[in-house]
């Protein structure tokens, strides 16, 4: 049998962990815009649009991830279309973090003060003017860290993606595990490499908080 | 696309995922009382307790809350035997969920203890209560009612994630559904089946929670 060292595990999760990094960044970026979207139908004036992301949202965050990727993985092979993990992985990890980051950016864009809006209606500006040139820069500063925080869950929610087959950290915890037979030093190092990742988000994002409320009490 | 769903099928495997969703349940249920408690008791020394548990609960908290709770499961579930603690799948199941909600309950209702008045703590000790009768009977209740909201979301969100302890051959509903899927390579319906019933169940959990919430906090007067 062959031994393995601490550091044969380690450089074997660490290479993994790119492909963490990589789908995170994919499920953020891809959330964001999808997610923009969602604001925009949610705060317009037509009601059907509005019920639209409503449903949306509440389908995406009243479900659980892992069924949502399982539907991308099993349920889009079934319409002739041959899904790779990875192409699975990120198309429900987007749709999942868009519903989250919209109904977060709405509770920001809400927290605005009614008068701003019609203050900006006043000067004759148009729905989208308003939003681009009052709405938004203000609605922007207060998201931040909520949206930081969010980040954390995105980076935690790609740990799912190893049960439909994407090798990133999970799944080469569970391969490095099934090799070693070592699974309390294997989960372990997993933990703290997930932990490394996820710490400075969550830190930062408490940090823009306490600054973002300083920034209130001054007003 | 020539896929012809059919959902008529499903009946002969409706004892699976009756007991699915039965476990599901009772994972949730104790799920929610015990990880409340230890929250309550998590946040109780982080806001108030003492000096030296303080960092150990802090530390505990951060490591759940930046860590996959599918991590923290195979942790417990594959890694803990290793120690010489074997446990079943669904007892396995089960402390990772109080273990994860702990923490994350442990943030929220710390947020409420904070919101607390100081005025609250004085009139208490005016009263000669010591600092933990002022919690237990004065503190408590109120940070409780103030943060119920955010709390049932938490435990609605824990509860969607329990259909990863499927992965450790604990029979939740997310098994049932691999299960049928498995046996009949009818994917599709199968877990559109169970992700219907996992809305439905997040909608009768949040009904669930806010009528204890009712039940449990006094009505206070419109202020």
């Amino acid at each position: 049998m062959i031994e393995f060292t601490i550091w044969d595990i380690l450089r074997n999760l660490l290479l993994a962990t790119r492909w963490t990094i990589v789908l995170s960044l994919v499920s953020f970026v891809g959330g964001g815009i999808v997610g923009l979207g969602l604001l925009f139908l949610r705060i317009s004036k037509r009601a059907w649009l509005q019920s639209l992301a409503k449903y949306y949202i509440e389908l995406f965050q009243g479900t659980p991830l892992l069924m949502q990727l399982f539907i991308a993985f099993f349920g889009l092979g079934l319409f002739g279309i041959d899904v790779p993990a990875w192409l699975a992985a990120g198309l429900a990890l987007i749709l999942w973090s868009a519903a989250f980051l919209g109904e977060i950016w709405r509770g920001c864009v809400e927290a605005i003060a009614k008068g701003q809006w019609e203050a900006s209606a006043s000067l004759g500006m148009g729905r989208l003017q308003q939003m681009r040139y009052v709405i938004l820069p203000q609605a922007m500063k207060i998201a931040v860290p909520p949206t930081v925080g969010f980040s954390v869950q995105v980076v935690k929610g790609t740990a799912l993606t190893s049960i439909i087959g994407f090798v990133e950290l999970s799944k080469a915890g569970t391969v490095v595990t099934n090799a070693t037979f070592q699974p309390f030093t294997v989960y372990g190092l997993v933990a703290l490499i997930y932990f490394a990742l996820c710490w400075p988000l969550s830190q930062s994002s408490q940090i823009l908080e306490r600054k973002l409320n300083v920034a209130h009490r001054n007003h | 696309m020539n896929y012809q769903f059919e959902f008529g099928w499903l009946a002969e495997y409706y004892p699976q995922i009756v007991k699915g969703i039965g476990i599901t349940v009772e994972l949730i249920a104790v799920g929610a009382v015990a990880g409340i408690s230890l929250g309550i008791f998590c946040a109780w020394v982080r806001a108030l307790g003492p000096a030296w548990l303080k960092p150990i609960v802090a530390l505990y908290v951060e490591l759940i809350r930046n860590t996959p709770f599918l991590i923290q499961l195979f942790f417990i579930f594959f890694g803990l035997p290793s120690l010489g603690l074997k446990l079943s799948e669904l007892q396995a199941a089960n402390i990772a969920m109080v273990v994860n909600l702990g923490a994350y309950s442990c943030e929220i209702i710390r947020a409420g203890i904070q919101a607390t008045p100081k005025g609250q703590f004085e009139a208490g000790a005016s009263l000669a209560m010591t600092r933990f009768e002022t919690f237990r009977h004065v503190v408590l209740v109120p940070s409780l009612q103030r943060i119920w909201p955010a709390l049932s979301s938490q435990v609605v969100i824990v509860m969607l994630g329990s259909a990863v302890v499927s992965q450790i051959a604990a029979e939740d509903l997310t098994f049932a559904a691999n299960f049928i899927q498995s046996r009949t390579f009818r994917a599709f319906e199968a877990y559109i089946v169970s992700t219907a019933v996992y809305l439905a169940l997040a909608v009768l959990l949040r009904q669930v929670l806010a009528m204890v919430g009712g039940l449990i906090f006094p009505r206070r007067a419109a202020r």
